[in-house]
């Protein structure tokens, strides 16, 4: 295996768990809910993830641990926000809080403890491809999750019945009321979604990305993943470029240590933040294609009237 | 069954006043929940966390001590959130605030001063203000999300501190331990009261809690701050600016998170080491919220939450449960205050069953 392939596989791993996250919650600010709990959800998937894997054995059920995990911890902000209308940018950040606490309590047994690995699976034929094949198609099933739901969502939103709906509540959520789409169920399960993908990239950083649990292991990728929702103007194909731009940022800080660089690593490992306020600056200082791109009803309530 | 809410005539005050207690009630149940899934007995549990630390002196010196930089940023923060900006980004604000305050003591240590501590305060603050001045420009000029440049620039700040002090900041008598020189004496924050241990940061909390509550409410100012959250294009009509207003809000709120910085490493710490705060700036946002947005109710629950900080370092002691229970404890606080405020807006009905209709919890 050559260095750049080797490279390159690790900004594919560094990548996957920044395009699930954003991903969910482009579809669940797509339905015109802005969940600032992608934090708490993914720290929430990580530790489960873990602790179901060292309990079963199997990385397989920890995966689907985490995936749950993620998806019942966004209904208790799908319930504050949706239900009893709180202000979504502050349950959100509940959310992280809350996240970030259950998780270290949870995962305090487990600090130190070496995990299993989510092993590769090889598809045959298509992985002896010489340089793609061990890149694209010997990888963990989180990657190829992560590229069918791109695929998926993008085509559910932009060309099923039901991605209309939920679009067209995410931009007018009174007009598609009083079409009869059923708003706050719709947003329910678009929030449900955002939190099983925010548990699955959890779940790959503690079974894929460093097989371990460490706490606030999510370090921010969270965040970074709503900065890429925006940054990709909440459309499934820019969000995956978003993702893998900001992977190869964010790993390139390791490389650039292993080279001995000489620059303070703390420089380097601020590159990924400082990366996603100059991609937010870029994005967001033309006010009108913002508000063009921006989801209409995006973090207001919605209280349907009887 | 479904949960259905009809929206109120008038905000209830009777809410007003009760949904803080009524969450309060609630985190205290979860958390004897929570102590009882892990196997202690809640009863106990509860008693060292919230009474025991209220019973001995050193304990009610360490709630204030904790409670000055949670009051003096989320009094802050409530300017912010009431004028409808989200600056979350405080914890940044703070350690840049720690670091420019400590310029004066850590680089021109051999200068000896009554001027140096007042010098470090006002350092703290602009270096604070500065640095919340960076999403405030952002926000205001450059149309930028404030939420996530304030967030990612607590990272930032983390990584510059960590840098500062195994770097430029090393003190050279350290024995390679990633500190600053300790502070000389003339740059230590004075305590309150003479053999005590509750420094004057606490002062400074409550004035600035107490003067921002005079600007709320008696000031022109302070209406500004409330017509333009409210509603921006009634701002705007009278002739408000909420550029302005990004800005005003932005600094303030920073200006105190830095001085809750500079008076926390000088007051409480003594030096620069890598990790000069657990989480006040967030923890913080929690005080705004469960003192309702409140200056003075914020003064209130920024000793709850230095009680939920003291008392956990209790339970860990006496009961041998990790000190991440706090960090529970606060993250369902803040849930159920914003759970327990919809009460203030709505009424909440449960609906059983309706004719014509199937009970399913959807929107109709």
């Amino acid at each position: 295996m050559g260095i750049i392939e080797a490279i390159l596989l690790t900004v594919i791993t560094a990548a996957t768990p920044l395009v699930l996250a954003s991903l969910g919650e482009l579809v669940s600010e797509r339905a015109g809910v802005l969940n600032l709990g992608v934090e708490g959800m993914m720290v929430m998937g990580a530790v489960l993830a873990f602790a179901v894997t060292q309990a079963t054995g199997s990385p397989y059920i920890g995966v689907l641990a985490g995936i749950a995990c993620g998806a019942l911890f966004s209904l208790l902000f799908g319930f504050l926000t949706l239900t009893l209308v709180a202000n979504q940018v502050a349950t959100g950040l509940a959310l992280t809080i809350l996240g970030l606490g259950i998780s270290g309590q949870i995962g305090e047994p487990y600090v130190g403890m070496s995990g299993i690995k989510l092993q590769p699976i090889a598809i045959p034929l298509l992985s002896d491809i010489p340089f793609f094949g061990p890149l694209f198609f010997k990888q963990d099933i989180i990657f190829y999750l992560s590229i069918a739901l791109v695929f998926g969502v993008n085509w559910f939103l932009f060309r099923s019945r039901a991605g209309l709906k939920v679009r067209a509540i995410g931009d007018s959520h009174a007009s598609a009321h009083a079409l009869g789409i059923h708003v706050i169920r719709t947003r329910y399960l678009a929030v449900m979604f955002g939190g099983a993908c925010a548990g699955l990239a959890g779940a790959q950083l503690s079974l894929v990305y460093t097989p371990q649990w460490v706490e606030n292991m999510s370090a921010g990728r969270g965040w970074i993943a709503l900065a890429l929702v925006v940054f990709a103007s909440w459309r499934p194909w820019r969000l995956l470029a978003g993702g893998y731009l900001f992977g190869a940022v964010s790993i390139s800080q390791l490389h650039a240590q292993a080279l001995g660089i000489g620059i303070p690593s703390q420089f380097l490992s601020a590159l990924p933040y400082i990366a996603t306020v100059v991609v937010l600056i870029l994005i967001s200082h033309n006010r009108r294609m913002t508000l063009i791109n921006t989801p209409a009803s995006l973090g207001k309530p919605f209280v349907p009237d009887r | 069954m479904r949960i259905e809410l009809e929206k109120r005539a008038n905000p209830s005050t009777l809410y007003s006043v009760l949904s803080p207690f009524l969450a309060l009630g609630l985190t205290v149940i979860a958390g004897g929940i929570m102590f009882a899934l892990i196997g202690k007995d809640p009863v106990s549990a509860l008693y060292s966390f919230f009474i025991e630390p209220l019973l001995d002196i050193w304990s009610l010196h360490e709630i204030a001590i904790k409670a000055a930089p949670l009051i003096l940023i989320g009094a802050g923060l409530s300017i912010c959130y009431r004028s409808n900006n989200w600056n979350i980004g405080a914890e940044g604000q703070f350690i840049m605030g720690a670091i420019a305050g400590a310029i004066v003591p850590v680089v021109f240590h051999d200068w000896h001063s009554p001027l140096v501590l007042p010098l470090m305060l006002v350092f703290g603050m602009i270096g604070g203000a500065l640095y919340a001045a960076i999403p405030a420009f952002l926000k205001a000029h450059m149309n930028t999300n404030e939420i996530l440049t304030s967030l990612m620039l607590v990272y930032i700040a983390q990584l510059f501190l960590d840098w500062l002090v195994r770097g430029p900041w090393r003190s050279p008598d350290a024995y390679n331990f990633p500190v600053t020189r300790d502070f000389a004496p003339e740059a230590i924050l004075p305590e309150l009261i003479a053999s005590g241990r509750a420094n004057l940061g606490f002062a400074f909390a409550i004035i600035a809690a107490v003067g921002l509550w005079l600007m709320m409410r008696y000031t022109l100012k302070g209406f500004e701050i409330t017509v333009l959250g409210q509603s921006e294009r009634a701002g705007r009509f009278a002739g408000f600016s909420s550029k302005r207003m990004i800005w005003f809000s932005m600094l303030l709120s920073g200006g105190l998170a830095g001085l809750a910085g500079i008076s926390e490493v000088s007051g409480t710490i003594g030096k620069l080491q890598p990790i000069i705060s657990p989480g006040y700036g967030f923890t913080a946002i929690i005080v705004a919220f469960l003192g309702r947005l409140n200056p003075l109710g914020i003064i209130a629950a920024g000793l709850f939450l230095a009680l939920t900080y003291v008392g956990g370092e209790a339970v860990q002691l006496t009961l041998s449960v990790s000190d991440k229970v706090t960090r529970v404890f606060q993250g369902l606080l803040l849930f159920f205050v914003l759970s327990c405020d919809t009460l203030i807006q709505y009424k909440i009905r449960l609906v059983f069953s309706r004719l014509g209709q199937s009970s399913e919890g959807g929107a109709h």
